[in-house]
């Protein structure tokens, strides 16, 4: 029987969604390829996660083992690699997550097989692999075939296929943990939580985030009086935070905080997916942005096309105006 | 400390206008802007920052077309100590896999002790050739890297999660590291050292000097093919708010208030 592999991610006790999306897709290429899916668990003293897989997978391969207690990818590789082996899967897949992105492309290495990186589709024409990703930050697509294989990687963009209702009753195999010796060459420590500042972005009614198009540090004071206007808080994209301009609790985006304020004002961020993922929620979406085919302008609501320096303060007054 | 930094030249495309060109493949380069691609830069300054804490030396080495030679001489003004370019025509179209058999091959016989390269390339972000390029070299790696301290044979680094959390972990050199952005900050060279590195040899390695097969490189030596690129389709698009500025101010005044966000 031909079988879809899914790599399950869970990280401190907690099935991550990245897990279930992946699952959703593990789905429609089983069916496509008439076989199965297996669900692939791979930890230590998660006794309900195999239970809650089997109603997602026709079959959850569980290995139990003490140094899969947190995810290592030097650890996972050994375990994965020998699992592919003995059951051939047609296909393997995970998230493009932080773990994914420590895991795929060195085990894809090992076993020799080619890897599709950060999927947003991933689909069989004929006997053929094609997967769709993105370029240049969003700005293109492209469409890009996998060498003839027998067995094939792809790591899933986040939130690119939807969570389903589980509709499986699948048995839970254990397999005997492969691991003989302590991996010492790499070791988890622990895990480090951002530091945490006195604004906290997630609980505000109105954001106003920034991002590379602020060009300065010293432009930042009108944007605060904008945000201020609004009764809002300033945020940012990420080429802010690396800047050093605001501290990484003001980051929107999937390394960052997760935000669904009433009203989001996108300036001068072009709208890369790690962004959006963080800020889509969002009740009204306003995006201003010299650039018309900036990304962020297909999640908006309301779009400006513009120079900030001079939208920025025209509304402002605008919104004093009107609140008189 | 002996340190191998991988760069990539890429185009500055945030503010771009992208137009595909006639291979349907790839994008028109005469209207774009090169420079080191992001992460490498930080990549760059946290291997020169090491050096000048622990000592040792730092090697630059790309893939591209001679015109790569930029960020490598802008790698040494910085502070590197040499540079291999790797350039063949037969090496066009190679994908991630293929481009880090190349640098394993030109690395494999160097002397190191941690090898950095930038996490992502922002052109075309497949996020895969440091770690693949640490599988076939046999080395331990860590990806999304924002911390770095080296502790006699072993290093300390902690990893970006998401949502805001890292994992410090701890690894046996010689590693690779994959460095995220922000880790530090890049420093700017100084016109006297840019000078001095625009006389520095550079050295180049082709599919000969590599001793390579046609078959191991370019897209019969890659294990993906880039079919076609196309913009992407226009899903959910803002209502453009058009006029004078005074017009577009109102108008985004007014939604505000119609929709009681004053």
């Amino acid at each position: 029987m031909k079988q879809v592999f899914v790599v399950v991610e869970h990280r401190r006790g907690e099935l991550r969604d990245t897990t279930y999306e992946t699952l959703t897709l593990g789905k429609r290429l089983g069916s496509k390829i008439g076989g199965e899916l297996t669900a692939v668990l791979l930890g230590k003293n998660v006794e309900d996660f195999p239970r809650t897989l089997s109603s997602y997978a026709n079959k959850v391969l569980y290995v139990e083992d003490e140094q899969l207690t947190n995810f290592n990818s030097e650890v996972y590789q050994i375990v994965l690699s020998e699992l592919i082996k003995k059951e051939n899967p047609t296909v393997t897949i995970m998230g493009h997550t932080a773990f994914g992105i420590d895991l795929f492309p060195a085990l894809a290495t090992e076993l020799n097989f080619p890897l599709a990186t950060d999927c947003v589709g991933l689909d069989f024409e004929d006997s053929k692999l094609y997967a769709t990703r993105q370029m240049y930050g969003g700005k293109l697509n492209t469409k890009i075939s996998l060498k003839e294989s027998p067995s094939y990687l792809a790591t899933i963009r986040q939130a690119s296929f939807p969570a389903e209702e589980g509709t499986f009753k699948g048995e839970v195999v254990r397999v005997d943990s492969p691991l003989t010796e302590e991996i010492k060459y790499r070791k988890f420590v622990e895990y480090v939580e951002a530091a945490v500042g006195e604004v906290d972005i997630t609980q505000a009614d109105i954001v106003v985030a920034v991002g590379r198009g602020i060009k300065d540090k010293g432009n930042l004071p009108i944007v605060e009086e904008l945000a201020s206007s609004l009764g809002g808080v300033v945020a940012c994209s990420r080429p802010i935070v690396d800047a050093g301009w605001l501290p990484k609790d003001r980051q929107v985006g999937s390394s960052g905080k997760t935000v669904k304020p009433k009203l989001y004002i996108a300036i001068g961020i072009s709208g890369a997916f790690q962004h959006i993922s963080g800020m889509k929620g969002a009740e009204t979406i306003v995006a201003i942005n010299k650039d018309p085919n900036a990304p962020i302008f297909g999640e908006a609501d309301y779009g400006i096309v513009g120079d900030l320096f001079k939208v920025m303060p025209a509304i402002k007054g605008k919104i004093s105006e009107l609140k008189g | 400390m002996d340190i191998i930094v991988c760069i990539k030249r890429v185009p500055e495309t945030a503010e771009a206008a992208l137009i595909i060109n006639e291979t349907d493949r790839g994008v028109k380069e005469e209207n774009l802007t090169f420079d080191i691609n992001e992460s490498d830069n930080y990549a760059l300054e946290e291997a020169v920052l090491l050096k000048e804490k622990l000592g040792g030396t730092v090697t630059l080495v790309t893939v591209g077309p001679e015109q790569s030679d930029e960020i490598l001489r802008m790698g040494m003004a910085k502070g590197a100590d040499a540079a291999i370019r790797l350039t063949d025509e037969k090496f066009a179209y190679s994908d991630g896999y293929a481009i880090a058999n190349l640098l394993a091959k030109a690395i494999r016989d160097l002397k190191y002790d941690l090898i950095l390269t930038g996490c992502m390339a922002t052109d075309d972000g497949y996020t895969q050739v440091g770690t693949t390029l640490a599988e076939l070299l046999g080395i331990p790696h860590a990806t999304l890297v924002s911390e770095v301290e080296i502790e006699d044979s072993k290093v300390k680094v902690q990893r970006e999660l998401e949502g805001g959390l890292y994992e410090a972990l701890e690894i046996d050199l010689p590693a690779l590291l994959t460095i995220q952005t922000g880790i530090n900050e890049p420093r700017y060279a100084s016109l006297l050292s840019i000078r001095k590195a625009a006389s520095k040899e550079i050295k180049t390695l082709n599919l000969q000097s590599l001793s390579l097969k046609e078959e191991d490189v370019g897209e019969s030596g890659s294990k993906t093919k880039i079919e076609v690129v196309n913009y992407p389709p226009v899903g959910k698009k803002a209502e453009l708010l058009e006029g004078t500025l005074d017009e577009v101010s109102t108008k985004l005044a007014g939604i505000f208030k119609e929709r009681g966000l004053l």
